[in-house]
Order: structure tokens, then sequence, then C-alpha cells
């Protein structure tokens, strides 16, 4: 070794252009052996191209990558296995009804022999460096996605152990989950594998990583080295990386709060409430009917007062996205009862219900809350087609269409370049302004937000988060939050329920139940 | 991106027009060396279609006349299409409408009712004949996701078929050595125009094609129908009848592909020969794609694709070029577009516009 300190990655000046956005403006960076870099940055920063020109899927337009102090051009995710460099997105991608051992031999070259032993071999070797205690024999489909995440580790360093980059790792784990990864990634930075940790959330930064990079707007905006981040408190690393991230002198406290993610800094809650009288919404032993991969709903029940913000908290997977189909309409209830303002309105469909004051604001905004190709007025009105005013015998009535779009879109401050713009050329914000903007009902009785800030940035991440406290555009309608961040909850709600194998096990009073306890419901605990 | 979007705009006539002219130039262009290498002079070829087809008053009214068929499947297939569904099934529909329709026209001029509702009736029962052979395809899309590409192309096979053993054994004229229909008398057909000898089904066609384009432009229905094609499950979150609205689609085209088959009998034939299958659908789908669905740019397409065919015909019999070289004019024509469009979405996305 001729340098004091090798490297196990270098960018230089790596810069990468989109249609319309400067994706990554000349950024270098170092990544050491023994060492997890966090890169934190906002939606849009940049880091996911930053991954994808690490792991081959994309080249840079200008710049150069060395590893181990060798220029070397990542032409594809191939080569960058081959070089090293393992990648673990954020969305699991393995075989479901593969084992655990065929997922990992995937990718060996056709007109090669399948070589078990050795595989088996390879395997052992890395469970044991992960500590992990994984079955190889079991199909991938059968195993937590906590241990998923750990496959696809394995798989990450199937060809060499020099770097590993985790893309958003925690966003799909229990705070177990997330524990158990904070002890496989130190395992292996002890190993000398260097660990370049990808998140947006600050505290978990804070916790797991050894220095901190900031990026902003494609550019590095900021470092916090080892040295540096080991003198500081928490505070302080807290606030001079939100200040980086957002470009402030001092960032405010409620933004310090978002970026904090699952920090336990006390949060606050929506305005104390009541319950007078009787519920406005009362779901009673709902069932549904799922696919193979989905998950039903298992007998669920709650009951929501007028003004009430209700959460549903649960990893993902849990019977949600059928909750949420069935509150709206888009499901048929297989047994159960849904009673809304004391009507039974169980057996109506999405228009009966909207019809009754149930409005939807789906996670899926691309996949089925609006048409990308139509244009934004189009989409703000696509609930309502051929009703008044916008439809007049049957016929569209441009000129309201177009007024009532331009409206919504002062209203909301939706950013678009003309009410006739495509909606898929909107960002993901925007859109879901569109999608708040659509669902806004005064006398609305039922609204339901199912990740209301999925993959949103800061900004519209409060935005939203506000929307909801106050009460969705609606007076004292029930509201329903369904949501995989638990300070998104917390912010909003006032009692969460949480979801466990399309059941209910749990429904707590926000303010005076702890993270832990929640936690521990949506791992399947029992009530305490 | 203001900037950009205004060079867009100056030069995007000159672009729209470069895009439609240098396809259909390169089609000619190839298409003479194709016809140099069979021995035959291509200046001669495209001079008897254009003379043939276009210029001479018979050959121009024999083109117009054309269209009336080409048409109404055309109208049929954007409602399908904008819907998101690839009824490819038409020449089925269209063949076993025409069929009933010469069964059923001779009968009713034979037993005394009038042209009007003689003509209505037609129109009626090829309309709901096509529907109905749609109906299988519809069921198994709407009920069970089948993919309607291979159930509509079944069923166009089946629909052939049958519309042949129609023809053969109970629509049989038995007066008539071939296996044919029952001819319907000249005065009983769809009026001609004037002098011409284009008949009234043509206006109804281009109507039809107007129509279903405001259809689908302006009502609240064609919105739905749009919703359903571009994004199914955005039409399941609004709370679309899906099913219904597939079912509808269906037998809009399918009904405008019978209604062209009782045009087509109604206005020229007046009988069916067994065997007969002008397989207009498969000619009119890359049409009405090539057009982008639009009503009027589909018109524009089908005069010209029907002055290419009879223009063709007569330039085949004259030259002894076989008649399906205008198929690989229109193949030619086809590729270029194709060419042409990926090109132009490079240069788009090259320039980052």
């Amino acid at each position: 070794m001729t340098s004091p300190e090798p490297l196990a990655i270098s960018l230089s000046g790596i810069t990468k252009a989109f249609p319309g956005v400067l994706a990554n403006d000349n950024i270098s960076l170092d990544f050491r052996p023994g060492e997890i870099h966090a890169l934190l940055g906002e939606n849009g920063a940049g880091k996911s191209t930053l991954i994808g020109i690490l792991s081959g899927m994309q080249q840079p337009d200008a710049g150069s990558i060395s590893v181990r102090g060798q220029r070397v051009r990542v032409t594809s995710p191939k080569a960058a296995l081959k070089l090293g460099i393992g990648t673990v997105y954020q969305h699991v991608l393995l075989i479901p009804s593969l084992t655990v051992l065929e997922n990992l031999m995937l990718g060996a070259p056709w007109w090669k022999v399948c070589d078990r032993d050795g595989a088996q071999k390879r395997f052992e070797e890395l469970s044991q460096l992960l500590s992990t205690d994984l079955d190889p024999d079991v199909p991938v489909g059968r195993l937590s996605l906590g241990q998923q995440q750990q496959v696809e580790i394995i798989r990450a360093l199937w060809h060499g152990e020099l770097v590993l980059i985790l893309d958003e790792p925690t966003s799909m784990l229990t705070p177990q989950g997330v524990h158990e990864l904070g002890q496989v990634i130190r395992r292996l930075r002890d190993h000398g594998v260097a660990v370049i940790f990808i998140t947006h959330k600050l505290g978990e930064a804070y916790e797991l990583a050894d220095c901190i990079s900031v990026l902003r707007q494609g550019r590095v905006v900021g470092h916090l080295g080892k040295d540096e981040k080991a003198r500081l408190s928490e505070e302080e690393v807290t606030e001079a990386v939100v200040a980086m991230m957002f470009g402030l002198e001092k960032a405010t406290a409620a933004e310090t709060e978002v970026a904090q993610g699952d920090a336990k800094l006390p949060h606050e809650g929506p305005a104390p409430l009541t319950q007078e009288g009787p519920p406005l919404v009362a779901l009673q032993d709902a069932t549904s009917q799922g696919q193979s991969g989905e998950c039903p709903l298992r007998g669920a029940s709650f009951q929501i007062w007028p003004g009430e913000v209700l959460g549903i908290a649960g990893v993902d997977g849990n019977g949600q996205k059928h909750l949420a189909e069935i509150l709206s309409g888009q499901r048929p209830l297989a047994a159960g009862r849904l009673t809304l303002a004391g009507q039974d309105v169980s057996h109506g469909g999405v228009a009966a219900r909207r019809r009754a004051g149930v409005r939807y604001i789906t996670d899926e905004r691309m996949g089925e809350g609006t048409v990308a190709a139509h244009p934004v007025s189009v989409n703000l009105v696509m609930k309502e087609i051929g009703q008044p005013p916008f439809w007049r015998w049957g016929l569209t009535q441009k000129g309201k269409v177009r007024d009532f779009a331009t409206d919504k879109i002062g209203d909301h401050d939706i950013r678009t370049p003309s009410e006739r713009t495509p909606i898929g050329r909107l960002s993901g914000g925007n859109i879901q302004k569109v999608l708040l903007a659509r669902e806004m009902a005064p006398d609305a009785k039922l609204v339901i937000f199912n990740k209301p800030t999925y993959g949103l940035d800061l900004h519209n991440t409060l935005r939203a988060r506000a929307w909801i406290r106050e009460g969705a555009g609606a007076k004292a309608a029930a509201i329903v939050v369904i949501s995989n961040e638990l300070d998104e909850l917390r912010e909003t709600c006032h009692r969460i329920a949480v979801m466990y194998q399309g059941r209910i096990v749990g429904i707590v009073d926000n303010a005076t139940t702890s993270e832990t306890e929640i936690g521990r419901l949506m791992t399947g605990a029992e009530v305490a | 991106m203001a900037a950009g979007d205004k060079s867009r705009l100056d030069g995007s006539a000159l672009a729209t027009v470069l895009r439609i002219l240098l396809p259909i130039f390169l089609a000619l262009l190839v298409g003479a060396l194709l016809l140099l290498a069979l021995g035959k002079d291509p200046l001669a070829y495209y001079g008897y279609v254009v003379k043939r087809g276009l210029l001479s008053p018979t050959g121009l009214q024999a083109s117009i006349t054309r269209m009336a068929p080409l048409l109404l499947i055309a109208a049929g297939l954007i409602v399908a299409f904008r819907s998101g569904l690839w009824n490819l099934g038409v020449d089925g529909q269209f063949l076993l409408a025409a069929v009933c329709v010469a069964a059923l026209a001779p009968g009713m001029a034979a037993h005394g009712f009038g042209d009007v509702i003689t003509l209505g009736a037609c129109f009626i029962v090829a309309m709901v004949i096509g529907a109905a052979w749609s109906l299988i395809p519809a069921f198994l899309k709407a009920s069970h996701g089948i993919n309607e590409i291979i159930s509509t192309l079944m069923m166009s096979f089946l629909g052939v078929s049958f519309a042949n053993v129609l023809i053969k054994i109970p629509f049989n004229d038995p007066t008539t050595t071939v296996p044919q229909t029952a001819t319907l008398p000249v005065e009983d057909r769809l009026a001609r125009l004037g002098d011409s000898t284009v008949h009234w089904g043509v206006i109804l066609a281009v109507i039809m094609v107007v129509a279903v384009h405001w259809m689908m432009e302006r009502s609240s229905f064609g919105l739905k129908l749009q919703i359903v094609g571009s994004n199914p499950r955005a039409a399941i979150h609004a709370g679309l009848n899906v099913k219904l609205l597939t079912y509808a689609a269906f037998a809009i085209s399918a009904g405008l592909a019978g209604l062209a088959g009782a045009v087509d009998l109604l206005g020229v034939h007046g009988t069916i020969r067994a065997d007969w299958n002008p397989a207009y659908g498969i000619l009119v789908i890359p049409l009405v794609f090539l057009a982008r669905f639009n009503g009027y740019a589909v018109i524009a397409f089908v005069f010209f694709f029907a002055v290419l065919m009879i223009g063709g015909e007569s330039a085949a019999r004259r030259l002894g070029v076989p008649t399906f070289f205008v198929l690989v004019l229109v193949a030619l024509l086809m590729l270029f577009f194709a060419v042409t469009e990926f090109l132009d979405q490079a240069r788009k996305k090259k320039t980052g516009a």
C-alpha cells in the first residue's frame, strides 16, 4: 500500500444530465474500506442517479470512477459486481418461488453447470460474516422482508466484499428489523467493507454512519468526516446536516423533525379531540378476498368520530391496501359491514361511496390515481366524468373543466406549465397536489390517505401532513391515514391502529403510547 | 424550457409535413426499385396508379366508392383502439354481417317492403350481427382478462368460415351455378349521388368517422373509454364500470364493421359469392395507426389508400404487376413511417425536448 488510507472507490467530477435536470453535478466523493458512509438528501437530490452510476446501470456524462486506485468504467451491473460493487435496492428483487441458494446462483453464465457445492460454500462463508441464520433451501417468498434483504446483501457481496451500496434499506423494515440490519452493516464494516448507505432519514444516518455526505440538487453540499462526527453531539450533527440539506442557515423546528425521521424527538400531534356522540364511521369485522401474494383483511374493525384522524400503522403488506380499497369501495367486502353516519354503505361501489362522502387519496399516484397521458385538467375531474357542471347531455364543457382546473392549480399551488400539460410530466409532489385537490370536499365524511407522503420531498411532505392535521379541507370528516412511517402517524393522528396480517391488533392513543409499544404491535406481539 | 417550446413550435409545421412526406417518398422510391427488379417500368406503374385511381373520372369515382367500407371499418377501429382494445376481428364481423344482409335485402325487396324500411332493417341487422360476433371476445376480456388480440382473430376466422357455410347452404341462390346469395336488383341498392357511380354510403361513412372522432374527443362516454384504454386501473379507481365499457367499445367497433359490410353489399356488390373475402380490416388497421386514431387524418389516409387500390388494380392488369404490389407499397409505407417516427423520437430525446 502506497497511500496510508487506500480508497475503495473514488468518484471524481461525476456529472450526469437528464432532459431538464442536472441530476449529478460534478460530484467527487471518496469511500474508504471499513467505513459506513451515509449519503443523505431529499428526493431528487441525485442519490438514485449516483447509485445508478456506481452500479453500472447508467453511464456518467463526465467524470471518472476509480476502484482501489485504478480508473475503471462500470459498463453494466454485471461489471459492477465483478469489481466487487454490490447494490441492494430499495425494493426486493428476488424470485419468490426459487430458494435462497437458487436466487444466489442466478446470473451465472448459461453454459456452465450449476455449481451447487461452490455456491453452498460461499453462502456459508457470507452467512458467517453477516452472522445471519438463513436456510439456503427455503423459497425466498416464505422469508420475512428483513430476511429477504439479508439474501440481497449476500447476493450483493457474492463476487467480492469491496463495496456494499444500500439504497434506503430501512424503508420496509420493522424497528427490530432496522436494528438487525444495523448489526449486519457494522459487522461488514469491521470486516473491511466500504458500506454506502443511502437514506433521507437523518436519525438513521447519525446512528449507523461513520461519516455523512449531503447531496442537494445534484451537488455534494456538505460532508461530515469520521472525526468531526465523533466530536459533535447528536443535536449538533442534526443541525449541521439539516442546514446542508436545505441550504438554510438554521433549519426550522418542523424541518428538523421531519428530517430526523425515526429519531425519538418529542413530536407535535394534532389538537386533542373529544369523541362526542355516535361514531361517524364504523367498520365491523371486514374481510376481503385476496389473490396470491396479497394480504386480505381477516376481520378488521374500528370506529372513527367526526374530526378524528385514525392512523393505520403496520409493516407494508399486512392488509393496508385492502383496507383502503374496501373503505373507498374499490374492493367488495367479502363479509362485514361499513356504516357511514349511521347508514349501511357496505354494498356500494366507488361511485356510491363518493356520493356518500368518501374520498380516497391513493398511494399509487401514477399506477391508478392518474392517467399519465391526459392533461392535468382532465385528471382533476377524473372521478366526476359525466356529471354536471363539467358535462351536460354527455358533452364535455371544456370551459368549465378548464376554469375548475385553473382555480385548483392556483389554490393548491400546483406547479405545472398549464392545465393542458399531461400529468405524467409533473413531479411527484405536484401530482400529489392534484390528487389532494381532486379529493377535497367540504362535506366529505371519510377521507382515506394511503401513504400520503410516499416519495415526496420535505416541503411537500410538510404540506401534506399539515393538510391532514387541518382536516383535509373538510368540516369534521373522519380521516384515515395509512402509513408505514411512524413519525408521520405520530404527527397527524389522534389514535393509531396497528395492522398485522389483515387484522387490527390494537388501537392506541397517540399521545400516551410509546413508539416501542407500537413497534411491538407491528411485529404481531399481543396487546399488553 | 420556454425557449425549447418556442423553437419546437416554429419547426413543428415543417416537421409534420416532413414526417408525412418523407416516408411516402421513400416508400415510392423503394417500390420503384422493386418494380425495376421485376423488369417493369416504375414510372409507368405509378403513372397508371395516379391516372386510373385519381385522374380519370371513373377511376376517381371507383376510389371514392371504395372508401365507404374502409372508412366505416376505420371508425370502428378508432373506438376500439382508443379504448385500448385490439379488435383484430373486423373481417369476420364485416363478412358475416354482409352475408346476412345479402340474404335479407333481396328477400325484403321481393316482398315489397319500401327502400327505407329495407335499408334501415339491413343496417340494424348488420350492426347487431357484427356486435354479436364480438360478444365472446368481449366477455372473455371483461370477465377473465383474456387477451382480445387472439380471441378476436380466432373469431374472425370462424366468422369468415361460417359466412361461407351460410352462402353455400341456407342462403344459396339455386338459380345460379356458382354458390352465391340471391342478387339485389340494382334499383334497390343504395342511391347514387347525382350522375356519379358513387353511392350515398360514402357520405354515411364520412359522417360516422367524424361522429366517432367527436364522440371520443368531446363526450363523457368517449373520455371514459379513453381512460379505460390508457389506464384500466385508474378507471377502476375512478369508479368506472370497466366491464360495461369494454362490452360497449367492442359492440360499437364490431357494429361499425358490420355496417361496413352492409354498405359495401348494398352499395356495390348486391350479392356475395362463396370464398369472397376482401379482408379490408387487415388493410385498414395500419392506416388507423398511421393516422394516430385521428378521424380526419383517417379520412385522408383512406382516400390515399383507396386511390392506390383502384389504380393498382388497373395498373396490375395493364403492366402484369401482381395486384398484391399495392400491399407491398403499404408495407413499405408503414416501415418508413415507423423508421421516421423512431428517428424523430431519438432526436427529441437527444435534444432534450
